[in-house]
């Protein structure tokens, strides 16, 4: 029988169901149903790559928006070009990693941390969890009459244990019914929400997209975000030219890498000025911005460059 | 003399030829017949999504006007599949765009959808009408606009539980005014309002709409002025059914619910406040079909409502309806087939001895055409289930899930086994079937002797050795899909029964004990079989006889996938690996 430290050592890192297998011949090796605290998965860990490149300080290269499409890496998000195939018969890794990243940033993330993570937590009623692993180790051995009586203690348990994905129920049940209890709870029945959605057209474009701002920390994550959203819209190769466009005028361009035409990202503030994007911090962008518009280059022209922006920030300041 | 059928005349024949089983024999007989067949086949559904390629299939049937399509695993409904394991519904459309560009239909279900995907649907098929999507993810409601503003003839558009990316309700505005061919609208698992203008502005210009399911920000007080848009609505899926109304607001509601003379079909009902229930009285008699499993109300409030409902023939419920309510059912809905009890959360923490066995037993001895049931239930006994195999030899689909892992019967303290016995023994019919509960070796010899008619199989921590799985392969003669979790048997059971994975759609087993040597020399031995080992820890160093995670065996024309990520391993990512001496007990 395996010690209590033997068990400990055997629990496996990841937040992966283990299995409780007990082999009849050769080495043991006992997992347990704990499903543990660690919220990370594989997915989140090798994704930590790509957020933290969206997370670089903001520098001239990071707030340039560039397009290009799916499965091509901008020059602005990677410090080597990587030069892949457009209309790529499958997604390719990034695309897949990106939308599972959307699905972690939307908190919809389909992993084994799921489980760990609902209001009513699904728990083994046994004892301790490595207790239960004895036990049924113990039962392997036992005539079946007392298996019962093993499993059936009425000992309270000490701590409890979760199994991923049991009882069988799925996810959207689960989170609905969490949602039922606090609403519940809530005074007017509505969701809070922190989010601030902002609606962003570009010309050209048959219909608009939302995007929330506060799901972006800096200029670098919008425009990567918008750069995904709409690259849909554009036509012929990707291409690079991160080196063509550090000598453009301003670090708001918008490049069309595709047929050279430059588009700029727009807003609408409070007051109802259109101005570029990027000339005043973050915080206060979000705070003041009611629309985005991706705008060719040339329509821009005339709009409020950055003294003036400056000049309104320091007014309002 | 030529004795072969002129090829317009097969063709003729074959319109009336609906099902695929029947085609694909039809398209066996000779080459002629499978020229004429494939030409002419509109509907075609494909169970795995990987078992074929998407271009050999748009190749074969051009004339495709509608395609179903299925991806991940069941389990993967549990989280037992790790996220990006695939399922990419992309390559498809890209082919249908490219060779099948008459594609009027798509069914999908638990596939990953891009909003890239929905903009190359809008784009490529012209005349596209039926979009059904049932628990995938992976798309935005940016994607669902594209679908909206541009499919002219859209009749349908379904999403069941999907994981959406909710970035706003803006996307209903798009549906052009032109559009009034729609028929089916679901967007029941959305979380953002929609706007009521543009909803009652569809409403009114969709005279054929027979199907509507809101999702639940839509307000008690919104449903009023919709229903009265809507009144030859066969389905409904209500919005949440909590605002507090005042008393004109009330009578208002209930007149437009009276108004619904061809309602069959009512779901939703989040949130639903027990003085409300009263509003729903006008509809029950005409309903066949009622789904509670959200309304989290007790039982005498459940109660009023299924006394009225004497046509039902399915109801899904959560356990508060508890043992009463479901003699109540017995006794007020004789033409019930399909049952499905939800657990409400509260059956584990706190224990919900009002609603055991008994319940199922009362239902099982009154409505005769009970054919399907999906019970959640903390404990069971051998004895209901043999008084529910008497009472019923004519099940279809018997899903037990006893929450409790390993309980026995808690009368006895025996295994479950003569339970099940008398189940797959009665119930000769039976084609679907998920045990639970303390099992032994034993339950699955009945099994295997039995079942001769079951297809898909649920097992969760049960069983002794690998006889188990050696009973089921080599007796179930019909067995199509089966899924196994924590159960203690793999390698030997597997290795001999190899050949029957070949007459399978698919095998699951996670953490069980099947060993990566077992994997490797199961897809040397079977070339025609796509054995995925999928586990988080990297493999190349593993020796043989440590346990994988999971398995994932699958027949395929496709050969290796192209998509796999990290984390799937098949041999073809190390060909060159022996398959060094192995431990097989």
């Amino acid at each position: 029988m395996l010690s209590e430290e033997e068990l400990q050592s055997n629990v496996s890192v990841a937040s992966s169901p283990t299995s409780n297998c007990i082999s009849k011949g050769g080495g043991l090796k006992v997992h347990n149903y704990f499903g543990l605290s660690d919220s990370s998965s594989v997915e989140s860990s090798t994704l930590s790559g790509n957020v933290e490149d969206d997370k670089a300080t903001i520098s001239l290269k990071a707030t340039e928006l560039t397009l290009g499409l799916p499965g091509s890496q901008s020059p602005a998000r990677e410090t080597e070009l990587d030069e892949k195939p457009f209309f790529p018969l499958l997604p390719t890794k990034d695309e897949i990693f990106s939308s599972s990243q959307k699905n972690i940033a939307s908190g919809n993330k389909r992993g084994f941390s799921d489980t760990m993570y609902t209001e009513k937590n699904w728990m083994f009623p046994e004892a301790v969890a490595t207790q239960s692993v004895v036990n049924k180790e113990v039962t392997q051995n036992i005539p079946k009459g007392q298996l019962g009586t093993l499993n059936n203690s009425s000992s309270p348990p000490a701590a409890k244990a979760q199994i991923v994905g049991w009882p069988p129920v799925r996810s959207y049940r689960k989170n609905t019914l969490a949602t039922t209890c606090k609403n519940s709870d809530e005074v007017d029945g509505k969701p809070g929400s922190a989010a601030l959605f902002v609606k962003v057209s570009m010309d050209g474009a048959p219909y608009l997209r939302k995007v929330d701002l506060r799901s972006y920390t800096n200029y670098g994550e919008l425009s990567s975000a918008l750069e995904k959203m709409f690259t849909t819209f554009t036509l012929g190769q990707c291409g690079s030219n991160g080196a063509a466009g550090k000598d453009m005028l301003s670090e708001t361009k918008l490049k069309n890498l595709l047929n050279g035409k430059d588009y700029v990202l727009t807003y609408e503030d409070k007051d109802g000025d259109w101005m570029l994007v990027g000339d005043v911090p973050w915080e206060m962008f979000i705070d003041v911005c009611k629309k985005l518009k991706i705008m060719k280059g040339a329509d821009a022209i005339g709009l409020a460059a950055a003294p003036r922006a400056m000049e309104k920030s320091k007014m309002r300041a | 003399m030529d004795l072969r059928l002129p090829s317009k005349v097969l063709e003729h024949i074959l319109s009336f030829v609906d099902s695929n089983e029947d085609r694909n024999s039809v398209s066996l007989v000779c080459k002629s017949w499978f020229e004429t067949e494939r030409r002419t086949r509109k509907r075609v559904i494909v169970r795995n999504c990987y078992a074929v390629t998407p271009a050999a299939v748009a190749r074969r049937f051009p004339e495709m006007k509608s395609l179903t399509l299925k991806g991940k695993p069941h389990f993967a409904d549990y989280n037992l599949v790790p996220d990006g394991w695939g399922g990419y519904v992309w390559p498809w459309i890209e082919a249908m765009a490219a060779k099948c560009p008459s594609l009027e239909e798509l069914r999908l279900k638990r596939m990953v959808v891009t909003d890239e995907c929905l903009e190359k649907i809008a784009a490529s098929f012209k005349d596209f009408k039926v979009l059904v999507l049932t628990s995938c993810e992976g798309f935005s409601t940016d994607g669902l606009a594209a679908i909206a503003v541009a499919c002219r003839n859209l009749r349908e558009l379904e999403l069941r539980e999907c994981i959406v990316e909710d970035i706003g309700g803006d996307w209903l505005s798009y549906f052009p005014e032109t559009l009034t061919s729609l028929v089916s609208l679901d967007f029941s698992c959305l979380d953002s309002e929609v706007k009521l203008s543009d909803l009652e502005r569809l409403l009114s210009r969709s005279p054929n709409l027979k199907s509507l399911k809101l999702n639940r920000a839509v307000s008690l007080d919104a449903l009023g002025s919709l229903l009265r848009l809507a009144p030859q609505l066969v389905e409904l899926g209500t919005g949440s059914f909590s605002d507090k109304l005042d008393q004109e607001a009330v009578a208002k509601l209930s007149q437009a619910f009276s108004e619904l003379k061809e309602l069959k079909s009512l779901s939703g009902l989040w949130d639903v406040l027990p003085e409300y229930i009263p509003l729903l009285y006008s509809v029950c008699p005409g309903l066949t079909s009622l789904n509670l499993s959200y309304a989290t109300v007790q039982m005498s409030d459940l109660v009023e409502l299924i006394t009225r409902c004497s046509n039902l023939q399915k109801l899904w419920v959560m356990d508060l309806i508890e043992d009463k309510g479901l003699e109540v059912v017995a006794s007020s809905c004789k033409e019930l087939r399909e049952l499905r009890v939800f657990p409400s959360g509260a059956g584990l923490d706190e224990t919900n001895v009002a609603m055991t066995e008994q319940g199922l037993v009362y239902v099982s001895e009154a409505c005769p055409n009970l054919e399907s049931v999906l019970y959640f239930c903390v404990q069971f006994t051998n004895t209901a289930m043999v008084t529910i195999a008497r009472n019923r030899p004519n099940l279809k689909c018997f899903r037990l899930c006893v929450m409790e892992p390993f309980a026995p019967d808690h009368k006895t303290q025996k295994p479950l086994d003569e339970g099940f016995k008398a189940i797959v023994e009665r119930c000769k019919d039976l084609q679907r079937l998920s045990v639970s509960g303390l099992l032994t070796d034993k339950a699955f010899e009945y099994i295997g002797t039995h079942g001769k008619k079951l297809r898909m199989l649920s097992i969760a921590f049960a069983g002794d050795s690998d006889l188990m799985l050696h009973h089921l392969l080599s007796g179930c003669e019909s067995l199509n899909k089966l899924e196994i979790r924590d159960c203690p048997f793999g390698d030997t059971a597997l290795l001999e029964n190899a050949a029957k994975l070949k007459t399978m759609r698919s095998l699951w087993m996670s953490s069980c004990c099947v060993s990566f040597g077992a994997c490797k020399l199961l897809s040397q031995k079977m070339p025609k079989l796509n054995v995925e080992v999928i586990d988080e820890h990297p493999l190349e160093t593993r020796p043989d006889s440590s346990p994988v995670e999971r398995i994932y065996i699958y027949r395929t024309l496709a050969g290796p996938r192209l998509d796999m990520p990290e984390f799937v391993w098949t041999i073809h990512k190390n060909p060159e690996i022996g398959v060094s001496h192995l431990a097989i007990k």
